[in-house]
C-alpha cells in the first residue's frame, strides 16, 4: 500500500521532470536542424556560396521525385543551378547564426541594464525603462527597417556581405533588449530584498560585484526562457527583413533570402525554390517555439504547482 | 419686450439656417454633378507598373530612356516618333536647311502650356540653353548643337558645329520645357542624377504634352490627368494615368491577375506563359532595340585591386573575359530563349549595324585560360562586377551567371547588384571594373550614339556614358567624321568602322538583344514598339 503510493508519487515527480512527447520531439527536430546548420560544410553536398561549385545549365532543376528530377539535386536546384538542399544547410546556418547573436546581444544589453535598473532604482531605473517603453511602441519590423536602412545611409558598406550580419544583429537587438531588461528589472528588485542581499551590502561589496555575482544567477532562469522564445522570433524577423531585401544578398542568403529569390518564380510554376526554404523556416522557428513554450510554462510557479 | 426681442433673434436664427440649408445643399448638388461628370465623359484609368521608378522628372538631369520614355506624355519635343517610328512633326510644323551649320523651324502656333503660359520661340531658346548647361547629364544627347536663336515667335535657328545629319533624331529626344515657368521656380539651371543636384523642375512638370502630371511620389506612384487642351488630336481615350513601380517579379505578376494594374512593362519572361494562358490577359513580344553588354575598366588600375596595373589593359584579358562567358546557356536558362545572342553593340534595324560583326566570341573556358596565361595572369585576378537589379530584364540572374563562370575560368568577381537608383551613379562616376548596360541607341535610334556616348573619349559632350577611361583616337576620329558626314552609306561606314574596332579590340562585352515583353488585360490596346518606349498616347481601353 505504502509502497504503492511511493511508486505512484515518484512516477508523477518523473513526469513532471520529463518533457511529454511532443516536446521532445520539437526538441529533437530542432537539434537535428541546428546540427545540420551548423555542420553544413560538411554533410552539404555542394557549397552554394562557391560560384565554381554550381552550373547556369542545371537550373531549375525539380526534386528527384518529380518528373525530371535529378539524383544529384534532392530538393532540386535554384534558378542559377545551385543545388537547394545545400543552399538550405547554409541558408539556415546563417539564420540560426543571426538569430542567435541577436538573442545574445539583447539578452547582454537587457540583463545588463535590467539589473541596474532593479538594483539601483530611482533616476536611472525611470531613464532605462522610458527608453525600453519608446522602443516598444514602435513594432520590431518598422524599428529594424529604420535601422538596417540607417546603417546603410551612413555607410554602404553596411550592404557589404561581410558586414551585414552585424547590421542585421544590431537591428533586431535593438528592440528585443527590453523584454529582458523588463523581466530582471523585476525579479531583481524582488531579490534585493532578500537576506543574502542585504547581508552582502552589510559587508560592503561593490554593487557591481553584488548585481553580477550574487542576484545574476538568481534571475537567470525566466531569461533563458525568454531566450528560447526570442531566438524563434529573431530567426523570423530576419527572414522578413532578407525577404524584404534589406537582408542578407543573393550572394550570401539566409533562409529569408532563399524564400525572397524563390517568390519570384512561384507564378512560374518553379515552386521548390520558394516552398523547401520556406518549410525548414516554418519547422524550425516550430519546433524552437513549441520548446520555449514548454520552458516557460515550467518555470511559471502558478502553472507548475497545478501539474 | 424680452420676450418679443427673444422671438426676433429666434426668427434671425432660423432664416440663417434656413439660409445655411440652402448653401449646403448647393454645394452638395455641385459636388454631385462635379463627381458625376467624370463618369459622363467615360473615365479611362490606365494603371501600370513597371520593375523600377523613374530617376527624375526633370528631362536634362538623366540620359535613362525609361524616364524620358515617362516624361514624353508630359513633354513634347519638337519632332517626335509616330506610330512606325518615322520622324514627324511636333512642336515644330515645318524645318529647312538654311545653311549646312543652320536649321531654321518654325513653330506651332496656339499650344499651351499644362499652366497656361503660352509656348514661343523664347521656350525653346531657354530650353536648349538649360541642356546645353555644362551641368546637365543630358548635355550629350544634343552633342552638336552650339546654340538656338530665336528669329521670331514663332522660328528658331540651331546653330551646329558643322555639318550634322541626325538633328531631326536628336531632336526627337529633347522635351521643351516653358521658360516663364523655369524662371518663376528658378529652376533654369539644370538638375543632375549623378551630381545630385535638383530643382524645382525634379519633382514637378509642366509641358505642352497629352498629359498632365498630378502627382510624382518617387518609388510610390506617378499619376497623370489627360490635358483637355492637347494641340493634337487625340487617338487615344484615356482620361487618367497612375504608375506604380513594383520591384519583385511575382507581386507585379500578382498585381496583374488580381486586377489591381491593367498592365506590366516589362513583364517577367519566367511568367509569361502563366499570365498568357490566365483568363483575359494577353502577353505581347517583339524584338527590341536595346543591346545588353559590359562595360570594362580601361583606367590604370582595376578598383578591386587599387596600386596594381590593371589587367584589362590588355586586349588578350578583355577576350579572355569574353570567351568564358557561356552566352547560349544564358539564353536559353536566364532568357528564356527569348533573348538573341550579340557580338556587336548595336541592333540589327539600327544604320551602322554589320552582321558580320554580330558574332561573339566562342565560349571556351580552355581558350580564355590561355590568353589569360600569354597575357601574364596564370591564376587569374580580382575584378569588382555591378549589375542592377531592376533595370534590364533578369539583369541580377544574367550577372549571378556571369560571376560563376568567369570564376571558373580562374578569375575572382567580386559582384555586388542594386537599384538602379544607386546603380547607374555608380557607373556614372566610373566606381565600378565591369559593370552592366543596356544600349538603345536612343533617341536618335543610329550607331552615332553609341560612338559619341559610349565610345569616344570622355571630353565635353562626347563620351558621356564612357567613364571609365575608354580613349582610343581611332574611335574618336571615326565619331567626328561620322557627325558631319552627310553622305549616308560613307556616313554608315565610319559607324560600322568604329563598331568593328571596338569588337577587334574587346572594348565591350555584348551580352545579349533583349525581348520586349508586355503583359495586359485584354481589353487594352497598346502597340509594342522595339526602343521599349510605352506610348500610351496610342493606347486605347475598350
Amino acid at each position: 500500500m505504502t509502497k504503492g503510493v511511493i511508486t505512484a508519487t515518484r512516477l508523477g515527480a518523473l513526469r513532471r521532470a520529463m518533457p511529454p512527447a511532443y516536446v521532445t520531439m520539437a526538441g529533437l527536430v530542432a537539434g537535428a536542424l541546428l546540427l545540420a546548420a551548423l555542420f553544413a560544410p560538411q554533410i552539404a553536398p555542394t557549397n552554394p556560396l562557391d560560384l565554381r561549385s554550381f552550373n547556369l545549365a542545371d537550373s531549375e532543376i525539380p526534386p528527384f521525385w518529380v518528373e525530371g528530377g535529378d539524383a544529384r539535386f534532392l530538393l532540386g536546384t535554384d534558378n542559377q543551378g545551385r543545388d537547394m538542399l545545400s543552399a538550405i544547410l547554409y541558408g539556415a546556418r546563417v539564420s540560426i547564426m543571426i538569430g542567435g547573436g541577436a538573442v545574445f546581444l539583447a539578452a547582454a544589453i537587457g540583463v545588463s541594464l535590467g539589473l541596474l535598473a532593479g538594483y539601483l532604482g530611482g533616476r536611472i531605473d525611470a531613464v532605462i525603462m522610458r527608453i525600453g517603453d519608446i522602443i516598444l511602441s514602435f513594432p520590431t519590423i518598422l524599428l529594424a527597417l529604420l535601422v538596417a536602412g540607417l546603417a546603410r545611409a551612413v555607410t554602404p558598406e553596411a550592404a557589404n556581405p561581410r558586414y551585414v550580419p552585424f547590421v542585421l544583429i544590431g537591428a533586431i537587438a535593438i528592440h528585443e533588449w527590453v523584454q529582458y531588461a523588463r523581466t530582471v528589472r523585476a525579479a531583481t528588485m524582488v531579490e534585493g530584498a532578500r537576506e543574502y542581499v542585504k547581508a552582502a551590502r552589510v559587508i560592503g561589496l561593490p554593487s557591481a560585484r553584488i548585481m553580477f555575482r550574487h542576484i545574476l544567477p538568481n534571475v537567470m532562469s525566466p531569461v533563458l526562457v525568454i531566450a528560447t522564445i526570442n531566438l524563434a522570433q529573431a530567426v523570423l524577423t530576419e527572414a522578413t527583413l532578407s525577404f524584404l531585401g534589406v537582408g542578407m544578398p543573393p550572394t550570401y542568403p539566409s533562409l529569408g533570402t532563399l524564400i525572397r529569390i524563390g517568390n519570384e518564380f512561384v507564378f512560374s510554376g518553379i515552386w521548390w525554390i520558394a516552398l523547401f526554404p520556406a518549410l525548414a523556416l516554418v519547422i524550425l522557428v516550430l519546433a524552437v517555439n513549441v520548446i520555449g513554450d514548454w520552458l516557460r510554462d515550467r518555470f511559471n510557479p502558478k502553472l507548475r504547482s497545478r501539474g | 419686450m424680452p420676450l418679443a426681442k427673444q422671438r426676433k433673434l429666434q426668427k434671425v436664427s432660423r432664416e440663417k439656417m434656413m439660409s445655411r440649408l440652402v448653401l449646403t445643399g448647393a454645394v452638395a448638388f455641385a459636388a454631385a454633378g462635379f463627381l458625376a461628370l467624370p463618369s459622363q465623359v467615360e473615365a479611362k484609368t490606365l494603371r501600370w507598373s513597371s520593375q523600377g521608378d523613374i530617376a527624375t522628372m526633370d528631362p536634362y538631369a538623366h540620359t535613362e530612356s525609361f524616364t524620358s520614355n515617362m516624361q514624353h506624355h508630359i513633354y513634347d519635343p519638337l519632332v517626335r516618333r509616330n506610330k512606325e517610328l518615322q520622324i514627324e512633326p511636333a512642336l515644330a510644323t515645318s524645318w529647312t536647311i538654311e545653311a549646312p551649320d543652320r536649321w531654321r523651324f518654325k513653330l506651332r502656333q496656339g499650344v499651351k502650356f499644362h499652366d497656361g503660359r503660352p509656348f514661343t520661340a523664347d521656350d525653346v531658346v531657354a530650353s536648349v540653353a538649360r541642356l546645353l548647361d555644362p551641368a546637365a547629364r543630358a548635355r550629350g544627347n544634343l552633342s552638336n548643337v552650339k546654340e538656338a536663336v530665336k528669329v521670331d515667335d514663332f522660328t528658331v535657328d540651331f546653330v551646329l558645329n558643322g555639318p550634322y545629319p541626325l538633328l531631326l533624331n536628336d531632336l526627337s529626344g529633347i522635351f521643351i520645357m516653358s521658360k516663364g515657368w523655369l524662371e518663376a521656380n528658378n529652376a533654369l539651371k539644370p538638375g543632375n542624377t549623378t551630381t545630385g543636384v535638383t530643382t524645382f523642375a525634379s519633382t514637378n512638370a509642366n509641358g505642352t504634352g497629352p498629359f498632365v502630371l498630378e502627382t510624382y511620389q518617387p518609388d510610390n506612384r506617378t499619376v497623370m490627368n489627360v490635358n483637355p487642351n492637347w494641340w493634337d488630336k487625340p487617338v487615344h481615350n484615356i482620361t487618367r494615368i497612375e504608375f506604380r513601380p513594383i520591384k519583385s517579379d511575382a507581386t507585379r505578376v500578382a498585381a496583374l491577375l488580381s486586377g489591381e494594374i491593367d498592365m506590366m512593362a516589362p513583364a517577367p519572361l519566367q511568367d509569361l506563359a502563366r499570365i498568357g494562358g490566365a483568363d483575359g490577359f494577353k502577353v505581347v513580344e517583339e524584338p527590341s532595340l536595346r543591346l545588353i553588354f559590359l562595360g570594362l575598366n580601361h583606367r590604370a588600375e582595376l578598383q578591386a585591386e587599387p596600386g596594381k596595373p590593371n589587367p584589362m589593359k590588355d586586349k588578350r584579358v578583355r577576350q579572355a573575359l569574353w570567351h568564358a562567358i557561356d552566352l547560349d546557356t544564358i539564353h536559353r536558362r536566364v532568357m528564356r530563349a527569348k533573348s538573341r545572342n550579340v557580338g556587336t553593340m548595336v541592333a540589327p534595324p539600327i544604320p551602322g549595324y554589320s552582321a558580320a560583326l554580330d558574332q561573339p566570341l566562342p565560349f571556351n573556358v580552355d581558350t580564355a585560360k590561355k590568353l589569360l596565361t600569354e597575357a601574364g595572369y596564370p591564376n587569374g585576378f580580382k575584378t569588382k562586377l555591378n549589375c542592377s537589379n531592376d533595370r534590364y530584364i533578369a539583369d541580377e540572374q544574367t550577372c549571378v551567371a556571369i560571376a560563376a563562370m568567369w570564376t571558373r575560368a580562374g578569375i575572382t568577381v567580386d559582384l555586388k547588384t542594386e537599384s538602379r537608383a544607386t546603380y547607374f551613379p555608380l557607373v556614372d562616376k566610373g566606381e565600378t571594373d565591369v559593370y552592366i548596360l543596356g544600349w538603345a541607341t536612343l533617341p536618335p535610334m543610329d550607331s552615332y550614339s553609341v560612338a559619341s556616348a559610349l565610345l569616344h573619349t570622355k571630353s565635353g559632350a562626347l563620351g558621356g556614358n564612357n567613364p571609365n577611361g575608354l580613349s582610343d583616337p581611332r574611335l574618336d576620329d571615326l565619331t567626328k567624321k561620322a557627325a558631319v558626314e552627310l553622305d549616308e552609306p560613307k556616313r554608315r561606314a565610319f559607324l560600322t568602322e568604329a563598331l568593328k574596332i571596338t569588337r577587334d579590340e574587346a572594348y565591350f562585352i555584348p551580352l545579349h538583344q533583349q525581348p520586349v515583353a508586355w503583359a495586359m488585360k485584354k481589353n487594352i490596346e497598346v502597340p509594342v514598339f522595339a526602343d521599349e518606349y510605352v506610348r500610351l498616347w496610342f493606347a486605347t481601353v475598350n
